[in-house]
């Protein structure tokens, strides 16, 4: 008995050295692509910038990292928040909060109607939501500034109907950019919304109007609690790249109302402050990170809620 | 980031490709975006048989990040005269001895001996010109001859304002707009220029380079831009016009240097060679705009070019103009950290 047992161990051990040998290079790419650009990275952020651009190599400094808070002032040479920074933080998060908002706002009913039609048109439906991904970000970020832009689409529709005299400034706006970022992450949200209310056992709807529930009711107490992890994964999928967007503020927000992803650029770029870039980086991945702790607790949760 | 030139650059990397799939020899240019005239271009590939391909960059800054990084693959750069130094310095540049080149006796000898190039040893003039105010008239008719336009804006331009992203010039206008000197470390003075460039950005609409496009159409009302860029938004939409600012004004060069890591050196020679030609400069300024610097190139340039008043710089305002120098590293970092305090 002894011995079937340890050939069953053996066996085991075995599959599980042929496994690691078959993920040998997926890891080794990973490894390679990602986790050691990353390691550089943290390294630069820790040394000192070079005069036009680049580090001094393997001179240790923290400035990279207290200026991504702080600053000292040109001119009393006191240390303050850095305000700058601040601002474009704080507008990145906002921006992404109200993008996750409004994409829910917008693609739950989607979703939803998407879910229950019949399930030969739903692929339809589907396959509909998905069609803009088959254009470039850069080239649908152009088309929506063709349409807001004060010679553009609406700006023109709305003078000609007489509702407004001259054009409303949209372009080179926060609401600009939060409407390109509503626009292009929008599939992000429906798609994951969709998979979890496709799943969605619709006779507890049907049970819960028997039961006098209203039509808020059903939608609060039933449908929303069972498709909560599609709503979270729909979030965080939206959350996560709006809060590095690069192009989008870059196109729409014409290089005044910078984001993260902007101020990163920059200090690689005419900034020349390739420590604080990359700290900054790093900070951004770190908020990514805290954003991805938050669903996984989440989802763990209504998991178990509902196991 | 525009999309003209993207499609411009992409129709220009389809046509080389189609027109030339037995091109001998290949020739990768490194060139800030809308500036390089595809005529010109076409000429040197039937010349010499070389296919040319165009990349564009939009700042001093990126392009020298990118070729610092390495594995660019291009051989020919176009940097601004206060970055020429630095490229030098940082032994980017091949020195390919321009002055020992056939065409050579056609730059005008005003472009010689210039401080960042003397006897130009590693560059060939491209193009010059002047940072200065794009109004449209129809917005305001008040004096455009004036950096107040972007600094002070009157009502009717307040939030119509695109000023270019470029920290030297937008820190220069505004040093001499309160009379200093450029690359000053007078901590008073530069008090005075943060505070008004604090006060004036929110007036502003834009920091970008899609003059050329949203200018004529409206978008912007006013602009402090490059004169070539501004020139070409009037030949859209006549109701714009140039204004020098009186308080001073920054000229700018670029000039055409071959990257020491170049693969295709020979070619790029015959390409420095090439643009000294006038009939060749005349075909790079009809497109851009923008002067350029070679000897007779005048006569084969379009007629309105020649008495352009983006372009001939009128006797009262030609004392205000300044070329662009790189300041010491000090009084750089200085002014890096008020262009810093601007980026909200």
């Amino acid at each position: 008995m002894a011995s079937a047992e340890e050939t069953a161990r053996a066996a085991d051990r075995k599959d599980i050295r042929e496994r690691w040998l078959l993920s040998a290079p997926a890891l080794a790419i990973i490894f390679v692509a990602a986790i050691g650009p990353l390691f550089v990275m943290l390294a630069y952020s820790f040394m000192m910038k070079g005069d036009y651009g680049d580090v001094k190599p393997w001179t240790f400094s923290l400035d990279g990292w207290t200026s991504v808070l702080f600053q000292r002032d040109i001119f009393d040479d006191t240390l303050g928040l850095a305000d700058a920074h601040l601002t474009i933080l704080w507008r990145s998060i906002r921006l992404s909060f109200y993008t996750t908002l409004l994409t829910l706002i917008f693609g739950f009913p989607t979703a939803y109607f998407i879910s229950t039609r019949a399930p030969t048109t739903r692929e339809i439906w589907v396959f509909l939501v998905t069609i803009p991904f088959w254009t470039n970000l850069l080239i649908r970020t152009f088309a929506m500034q063709q349409v807001i832009r004060n010679e553009g689409l609406v700006n023109t529709a709305l003078i000609w109907l007489g509702v407004i005299e001259r054009p409303l400034q949209i372009m080179n706006t926060d609401v600009a950019i939060l409407l390109g970022m509503v626009y292009v992450y929008l599939p992000l949200m429906v798609l994951p919304l969709y998979a979890s209310m496709e799943k969605l056992d619709f006779r507890l709807v049907e049970a819960g109007y028997d039961l006098y529930a209203s039509r808020w009711q059903v939608l609060r107490r039933i449908i929303f609690p069972l498709v909560k992890p599609g709503v979270i994964a729909g979030s965080i999928l939206v959350f996560i790249p709006s809060l590095g967007a690069y192009v989008i503020p870059r196109v729409l927000g014409g290089g005044k109302n910078m984001m993260l992803g902007n101020l990163i650029e920059l200090q690689f770029g005419s900034g020349r402050n390739w420590p604080l870039g990359a700290a900054i980086s790093i900070t951004l991945m770190v908020l990514v990170m805290i954003a991805l702790l938050f669903y996984v607790r989440n989802v763990s949760k209504s998991e178990t809620g509902h196991g | 980031m525009r999309l003209k030139t993207l499609a411009a650059t992409a129709a220009m990397a389809v046509a080389g490709f189609a027109g030339s799939a037995s091109a001998a020899g290949e020739l990768n240019i490194f060139n800030w975006g809308d500036y390089t005239s595809a005529e010109m271009i076409k000429k040197f590939e039937a010349a010499y048989d070389v296919k040319v391909t165009i990349t564009d960059y939009d700042s001093n800054d990126t392009a020298l990040a990118k070729v610092r990084a390495g594995g660019h693959g291009f051989d020919i750069v176009v940097p601004s005269a206060n970055y020429v130094q630095i490229w030098v310095k940082e032994g980017l540049l091949l020195e390919a001895r321009p002055d020992q080149m056939e065409n050579f006796k056609n730059v005008d000898e005003r472009w010689v001996n210039v401080p960042w190039d003397p006897g130009r040893h590693y560059t060939v003039p491209w193009q010059w010109g002047l940072t200065g105010i794009g109004v449209n008239t129809k917005v305001y008719s008040g004096d455009i001859n004036t950096s107040a336009i972007w600094l002070d804006p009157p009502p009717e331009l307040a939030g119509k304002i695109n000023v270019a992203p470029e920290m030297n010039d937008v820190l220069f206008a505004t040093i001499k707009y309160f009379g200093g000197e450029w690359c000053t470390e007078d901590l008073e003075l530069l008090k005075k220029v943060r505070d008004k460039l604090v006060e004036a950005k929110p007036k502003w609409l834009a920091m970008d380079y899609s003059v050329t496009e949203k200018l004529p159409a409206g978008d912007y009302s006013a602009v402090y831009y490059w004169n070539g860029a501004i020139m070409r938004s009037r030949e859209k939409n006549p109701d714009i016009k140039f204004g020098y600012p009186k308080e001073g004004f920054p000229y700018f060069m670029d000039s055409v240097a071959i990257l020491k890591d170049a693969k295709n050196v020979e070619n790029a020679k015959l390409f420095m060679n090439f643009i000294m030609d006038p009939q060749n400069a005349a075909m790079i300024s009809a497109f851009a705009k923008y002067s350029n610097g070679i000897k007779g190139s005048m006569q084969y340039m379009p007629a309105e070019m020649q008495s352009a008043p983006e372009l001939v710089v009128p006797p009262e305002f030609e004392k205000a103009g300044e070329f662009l120098t790189t300041c010491e590293p000090p009084v750089q970092e200085l002014y890096t950290k008020l262009w810093t305090e601007l980026q909200k």
